[in-house]
């Protein structure tokens, strides 16, 4: 089969993006050429800007290079613009008599910037703001000459005039109406705007109407209607594009301002389709990119014959790129007759915020100096969300919601998955979050490569960045399964739990063998988290690997930065009896302890410890009855108590003696990570249940279990797993959800991205529905306790693993 | 010339562990790999100091407890892409018995 021809008219985002997505669909359906007016490959025009203003270099903005048109099997033709279209013949003709035949044509032809026909308009030093050889030529300029004067203050006028105040030029911008960017802002965003720009040093002359551009050979001047004339070396003109439809109408297309188009992107000649600032659709012409990137897949799907979508035209949203001015506008802004605003104004921070709200509906949203949120509010915006519940706290923005004050990483995090980040691009936060998961990508430039987010206007970048730190910079990972568990080998944390059970590996040589390790020893990120594995898999059979435990593990103690160790006996509950006090203020004494501190977990912790000394404070210690407090393990580590109805007016329950009883059966137990406990004895939850891994708030009727909670750098509070009547229930239930975390969540997991990694409906399911499931989990979880509660200090202070402790010695 | 001093038996240092000798004037760390080499550093990672006979011991490279540094055992070199070095000094097995020398560098393997 003969492949059909497709000819690309227009080198320019539009068509390009077009044959991208078209290319995904159908690799092989036609032979493309692409002819472009233009001596370049495809760039990024709505980063002009920031070449202008020396933010990015040119080659920057390239989006395809000449190597991506060869990969791709396309014929690119520069510099030869496409003259005129033959429909009869099926052909296009150059401007050098080429003639290149179609079977479909795309017409991308872009627009071009209006001119105001005033006289002098043709004078060397006018131009528009388009293209490169506009960046170029204003570039020139600014080398040689002083004074600009740019003729329109809108989105592009203004950073055009951005640009080359930047570059040194003294910049006036002329605006017709009384109020800048009218068109997507409100008037007190727009005197904002021009505060902040008049403070950077541009000026302005506002309601002035052009006559003339005065000048002999070269501008010199503009002329104004009341006479006023304004010096001026260059003239940029940004009042507006002109859809480039000469092609088009000659060859007898039905053209308005723009090429026409139905909601397939087909002009009337329906073997020609048209997408990009040169159409025309239901009546509207687009300049921003996200619609023409909109047009272009589905324009893409008909070409590649799998076309049942309809374009139906787009609601815009603008970003002004100007460095260190943040404004964003979407939708109606301006309130009609019975529309609600929400308005939020600090002047002294230059913050301004308005919603229009119509119907509990948002319908339109100006930003200017936080515009963090503006992704979302015009998520809310397209999809008519309701916004009646969250009205309150509407324009402080959705990283309010469950924020601990963490900057832009925790807001974007907080961020749901099926929020939009790129709006250019249309790229969700999953998507780019998966991405960087599932592809192992750091750098800003592979999230660009793998997902496009960012690649085109670059206004989102900080997010994706920040998105990019979140994932990345952090043990928090949305999605860990899929992750290799370390260098050491291909396999995901869940391949080898699932492994070490099925096969019943019971050794880590075992493991290394079977697995195909791909280093002999492993390394320090793996050894521990197979030596917890095989612990939880296999207890009573797997025999612990001191040298593959971190050294806290190992030497039962936490490691300071000076290398000496600190030492935490168990109090169960929290509750100490005097001759424990005293055994450890002797043993503080005795060993030197530089230091004795109250921890955040109702213990007491002793500093400076040497290590030779460690089994002996132990000694001391067990003579007393104190216990390891493993609070240097991935381990059970405390239950917080409050004093509850033994004491409190306000108990209702003794969770002090719960919190004992949970201890009890809890304590020695080997986690993926620490896990924490509290019982509080009535609601005001003095004992913090509610940011641990487990925790208990007694209520008259019973007890509230909570679970997957924490402090740390990201506080989470926990989720109501269920309300029991008993004690016993509680310790039922306890047992069941630690061992569920115990064979289930990756090592070095804490139970709260464990629980939202698998869902709380999967942990009732588990713990709550299946009845025989949970005494199953209870049953083993007390099988492995029996096991794991021996008191490794009083094993070590009997002479168990003394090389740990005691150095060689030689005197020299 | 050199001044070996016979410091252990092979044993009393763990396979892919660690054992501390200790002088009047400094620490030094003995490793054995899982194939019996026997290596010694300074007890000091150059890093913040850390002590590296705590650390993860893994082919011929020990990690550092306290913020994971690697350091090749053979060498002293820490591995890129952190930069720096630590004392290695020369050891030698000789049936079963460790000897330590405190002036020899790392000796031939």
């Amino acid at each position: 089969m003969t492949r059909r021809k497709l000819v690309v008219v227009g080198n320019g985002m539009a068509g390009v993006r077009t044959l991208e997505e078209m290319l995904k669909l159908a690799p092989d359906m036609y032979d493309i050429t692409v002819i472009g007016a233009e001596p370049h490959p495809n760039y990024n025009r709505i980063l002009l800007s920031p070449v202008l203003s020396g933010d990015k270099a040119l080659a920057d903005i390239v989006l395809n290079g000449h190597e991506w048109y060869e990969e791709q099997g396309i014929r690119l033709l520069t510099g030869d613009p496409v003259v005129a279209i033959d429909r009869a013949a099926r052909h296009v003709v150059t401007a050098s008599g080429r003639r290149e035949p179609y079977d479909r044509l795309l017409l991308a032809t872009g627009s071009k910037p209006f001119m105001v026909p005033v006289p002098g308009v043709d004078l060397p030093g006018v131009m528009g703001f388009r293209d490169i050889a506009d960046v170029e030529a204003m570039l020139a300029t600014a080398r040689s000459h002083r004074r600009a004067v740019v003729i329109g203050g809108g989105l592009l006028g203004l950073e055009a005039a951005n640009g080359l105040h930047r570059n040194g030029m003294d910049v006036t911008v002329v605006h017709l109406l009384d109020s800048l960017m009218e068109r997507q802002l409100d008037k007190p965003a727009a005197a904002l705007l021009r505060y902040a720009l008049e403070a950077r040093g541009l000026r302005f002359l506002m309601e002035a109407r052009t006559r003339a551009i005065l000048g002999e050979d070269r501008v010199r001047a503009v002329q104004f209607e009341d006479g006023l004339e304004v010096e001026a070396d260059l003239v940029v003109m940004a009042v507006g594009i002109r859809p480039n439809i000469e092609l088009a109408r000659a060859a007898g297309l039905h053209c308005e301002r723009g090429i026409v188009v139905h909601d397939t992107l087909q002009t009337f000649d329906p073997g020609i389709y048209a997408v990009g600032e040169c159409v025309q659709h239901r009546s509207t012409c687009y300049g921003l990119v996200a619609p023409l990137f909109e047009q272009a897949r589905v324009c893409a799907s008909h070409l590649a014959h799998v076309g049942h979508q309809r374009y139906e035209g787009s609601v815009t949203s603008t970003k002004l790129k100007v460095t260190g001015i943040d404004l964003f506008s979407a939708g109606e802004f301006n309130e009609g007759e019975g529309d609600e605003t929400l308005v939020l104004q600090d002047p002294a921070q230059g913050v301004y915020k308005k919603l229009v709200i119509r119907d509990n509906r948002v319908k339109g949203a100006v930003l200017y100096g936080d515009t963090l949120d503006g992704s979302w509010y015009f998520q809310l915006l397209r999809e008519g969300t309701d916004i009646s519940g969250f009205r309150a706290t509407l324009l402080f923005g959705r990283h309010d919601l469950g924020d601990a004050g963490h900057g832009d990483e925790t807001r974007v995090a907080a961020l749901p998955d099926d929020a939009e980040i790129c709006g250019c691009n249309g790229v969700c936060k999953g998507e780019i979050t998966t991405a960087i998961a599932a592809k192992g990508l750091f750098t800003l430039d592979d999230v660009r490569a793998h997902t496009k987010a960012s690649s085109s206007c670059g206004s989102c970048t900080g997010l994706v960045e920040a998105l990019l730190a979140a994932t990345v910079g952090q043990g928090y990972d949305p999605a860990p399964s899929r992750k290799p568990l370390c260098k050491c080998t291909e396999h995901s944390h869940d391949d080898v739990i699932r492994t070490i059970r099925e096969q019943e590996l019971k050794t880590m040589a075992a493991v290394f063998d079977f697995m195909e390790w791909q280093t002999p020893d492993g390394c320090h990120a793996c050894r521990p988290a197979l030596n917890y594995y095989l612990l939880a898999a296999w207890p009573g059979e797997y025999v612990d690997d001191a040298q593959s435990r971190f050294i806290n593990e190992r030497a039962h103690g936490n490691i300071q930065k000076d290398g000496s160790y600190s030492v935490v006996p168990r109090f169960f509950g929290g509750l100490v009896k005097p001759d424990e006090l005293r055994a450890i203020a002797d043993v503080a004494d005795k060993f030197q302890a530089r230091e004795v501190k109250v921890t955040g977990g109702q213990r007491i912790d002793l500093f400076g410890i040497a290590k030779e000394d460690l089994p002996a404070v132990w000694a001391d210690l067990g003579q007393a009855g104190l216990v390891s407090g493993h609070a240097y393990g991935k381990a059970l580590r405390t239950c917080k108590t409050c004093v509850g109805s033994e004491w409190c007016r306000f108990g209702t329950q003794d969770s002090t003696g719960l919190g004992v009883r949970l201890e009890e059966m809890t304590w020695g137990s080997w986690m993926p990570h620490k896990f924490k406990m509290a019982v509080s004895g009535c609601p005001r939850n003095c004992a913090e249940a509610t940011i641990k891994d487990f925790g208990v708030v007694c209520v008259d009727s019973g007890y509230e279990l909570h679970i997957g909670g924490n402090g740390g750098i990201k506080v989470r509070t926990t989720d109501i797993l269920c309300k029991v009547d008993t004690e016993e229930e509680v310790l039922e239930h306890c047992a069941a959800f630690i061992q569920l975390y115990r064979e289930e969540a990756h090592y070095l997991e804490r139970t709260a991205p464990w629980v939202e990694r698998v869902g709380l409906a999967y942990v009732k399911q588990r713990v709550l529905e299946d009845a025989a499931g949970r005494a199953a989990l209870v049953e083993r979880f007390l099988h492995s306790q029996r096991h794991a509660q021996v008191d490794p200090w009083a094993e070590r202070a009997r002479g168990a693993a003394a090389g740990e402790f005691t150095p060689l010695r030689i005197a020299n | 010339m050199n001044d070996w001093i016979v410091i252990a038996r092979l044993e009393d240092i763990p396979r892919l562990g660690s054992r501390t000798v200790v002088t009047d004037t400094l620490t030094i760390a003995l490793f054995r790999t899982r194939d019996d080499r026997v290596f010694a550093l300074r007890d000091s990672c150059p890093h913040r100091g850390g002590p590296l006979s705590q650390g993860i011991v893994h082919g011929t490279t020990v990690t550092c407890p306290l913020h994971n540094w690697q350091i090749d055992l053979a060498s002293g070199q820490v591995l890129g892409p952190d930069e720096g070095c630590v004392h290695a000094y020369g050891v030698k097995v000789e049936e079963g018995l460790v000897h330590l020398s405190l002036t020899a560098h790392q000796s031939a393997a």
